[in-house]
């Protein structure tokens, strides 16, 4: 009993740690203009709830452009990752072919790479191609990651060998063993990498910070960025904008956080 | 019987490949030729200047602060990342009423851009925010602290930043790990009269060791490559003078406008690579002289 009682104070602990900041800044976003938010000793309940900074962000930057510009950027990643990591890892992992070991290898060579070292001919690449300061641009390098081709490979991997036998027996070909036999047993990994790489497109920065140079071609991290810059002063305003990037991907989480945790304990992210 | 046709693998990886190719193997060449350039952000012709941009990099002191703002966040990184995330899943493993939502609370700070977590912070610590006004309250301080605007205040102020972030991503790479630990051998101890800091020690920590292994090597690298955190804390502009710069701060702003520099700043992404291999090969040297 009393081990209990202390495990749960220190939960408690770590929990205001973790998760007091997001609370003190939508405390923050809710406070209207007359309150004084920076009295000494801080106030978490603010004394006349407004939504009015909110409707001020979307006066003094494009929020909602933004947010649709993050939007068609993250659906092409997590499109993209969902298709075509399924497609690979299921041919290395289920399919016997030459050269097998070494496509492998390739993926696996490129997990040691920080994506930093090559950002800047990957700029080059995408300028190339004539989509400099473009959304594709932005998605394009994203939408097959090698770690999630990985993820994959391992959770087809894991699926007995016999399955597959008693699928050739029946005469089915390789896309019905793919999409009737294979598929619906790695359902749960698919959902971890389809989590991942919605969450990588919608916070991502450094990139679109490099690809983007028109301010109406903004995702919602650069514009928020801009905000910050521009209205420096005005917590209210960063506050309420920080919420309006955060609150629809912690929505999204907490929706989907069963599959992400199960897909955990199946062994979805190792190493 | 025939499972496939020869070629049925090579259609379903080929996508992936050509992206492998395209956007990993092609640009780790190119990078290389590029530092070997005097590359422009806008087009045009790029050419070879030689050795120039590396023996500039040497003359850099923006390189120096920033190798030396590298070394002093890995070194406060490293011990606070493998061990805390540790103790949280410690505490978060075993099944208790509500252990669900507190894992997932935990979480929360890894699924928030790191721009939204850099403003929440920014403003936590503004002269006038939170935690200058707690302290001042709590008479820790008398005058509010300059975490935004000191040389090295803002390199703390950064690192927190990224303990706090890093805490349940590596939280979650610790419970995969220590659902393999062998519940047999805790008993076994506890039959001993181990008690829980005991069995800390003798049971869990050589259980999980190849993972504290590996979380050290990505909090090195995470480290190393550290753009978002100190760009939003100082606004972009790298603290006073730019010492506050990380590599990954200076490769972004010469990769920009029309006086950028594609070519040095592909040096620069040379000299992150580089870096970022040492932690692994002293880490993996480490790792493999204690197995012996």
């Amino acid at each position: 009993m009393k081990i209990k009682i202390l495990r749960y104070a220190l939960l408690v602990f770590v929990l205001l740690i973790t998760v007091g900041p997001f609370l003190w800044e939508l405390s923050t976003s809710l406070k209207s203009g007359s309150e004084d938010i920076y009295t000494s000793t801080p106030n978490l309940l603010p004394q006349h709830p407004t939504l009015d900074n909110y409707s001020r962000v979307a006066d003094a930057i494009p929020v909602f452009r933004y947010i649709g510009n993050s939007l068609i950027v993250a659906v092409l990643v997590v499109g993209g990752n969902i298709v075509f990591s399924t497609l690979a890892g299921f041919a290395i992992a289920r399919l016997r072919f030459r050269g097998r070991g070494i496509v492998l290898g390739l993926f696996l060579a490129t997990l040691v790479l920080p994506g930093e070292v090559t950002i800047i001919s990957q700029f080059v690449t995408v300028r190339d191609l004539g989509l400099a300061d473009s959304l594709i641009g932005v998605a394009l390098p994203m939408m097959i990651a090698a770690l999630n081709v990985l993820l994959l490979y391992n959770a087809f991997r894991a699926l007995p060998e016999d399955i597959d036998q008693a699928a050739i027996v029946d005469g089915a070909n390789v896309w019905q063993r793919l999409t009737r036999v294979s598929l619906p047993a790695v359902r749960g990994t698919i959902a971890v990498v389809a989590i991942f790489s919605f969450i990588a497109a919608w916070d991502d920065f450094l990139w679109p910070l490099i690809v983007l140079t028109s301010p109406d071609k903004f995702t919602l991290t650069v514009g928020l960025q801009y905000l910050s810059g521009t209205f420096a002063k005005d917590q209210r305003l960063v506050a309420a904008g920080t919420m309006i990037a955060f609150l629809p991907i912690a929505l999204f989480f907490a929706l989907l956080q069963r599959y992400f945790f199960k897909g955990v304990e199946e062994g979805g992210v190792k190493g | 019987m025939k499972a496939h046709r020869w070629f049925t693998p090579w259609v379903l990886v080929l996508p992936a490949l050509l992206w492998l190719g395209g956007f990993s193997l092609w640009p780790s060449i190119n990078t290389l030729r590029l530092s070997f350039t005097d590359a422009k952000p806008l087009g045009g012709g790029a050419d070879f200047v030689g050795l120039r941009n590396y023996t500039d990099l040497f003359n850099d002191s923006q390189v120096w602060d920033a190798l030396l703002n590298s070394i002093v966040y890995m070194a406060i990184c490293l011990p606070l990342l493998t061990a805390l995330p540790l103790l949280i899943a410690i505490l978060v493993e075993k099944p208790l009423r509500g252990i669900a939502f507190f894992r997932t609370a935990f979480y929360t700070p890894v699924i928030a851009s790191a721009v939204v977590v850099g403003l929440i912070w920014t403003w936590l610590l503004d002269d006038r925010g939170f935690i200058n006004n707690v302290s001042q309250k709590l008479h820790v301080i008398q005058e509010p602290l300059p975490f935004l605007t000191d040389r090295w205040l803002v390199i703390i102020s950064a690192v927190s930043l990224t303990v706090w972030k890093g805490l349940g991503y590596y939280m979650i790479v610790y419970l995969a790990a220590l659902g393999n630990v062998r519940q047999d051998l805790h008993e076994a101890a506890m039959m001993d009269g181990a008690g829980p800091i005991r069995r800390f020690w003798s049971v869990t920590v050589p259980a999980v060791r190849s993972t504290i292994f590996l979380v050290s090597i990505l909090v090195c690298v995470a480290a190393l490559r550290v753009f978002s955190e100190l760009y939003i804390l100082t606004g972009g502009k790298g603290g006073p003078g730019g010492q506050d710069s990380s590599l990954v701060m200076l490769i972004q702003q010469y990769a920009r406008g029309f006086y950028g520099d594609l070519g040095y700043a592909s040096a620069l992404s040379v000299l992150l690579f580089v870096v970022t291999l040492i932690p692994m090969v002293v880490l993996a040297r480490i790792n493999s002289r204690a197995d012996r």
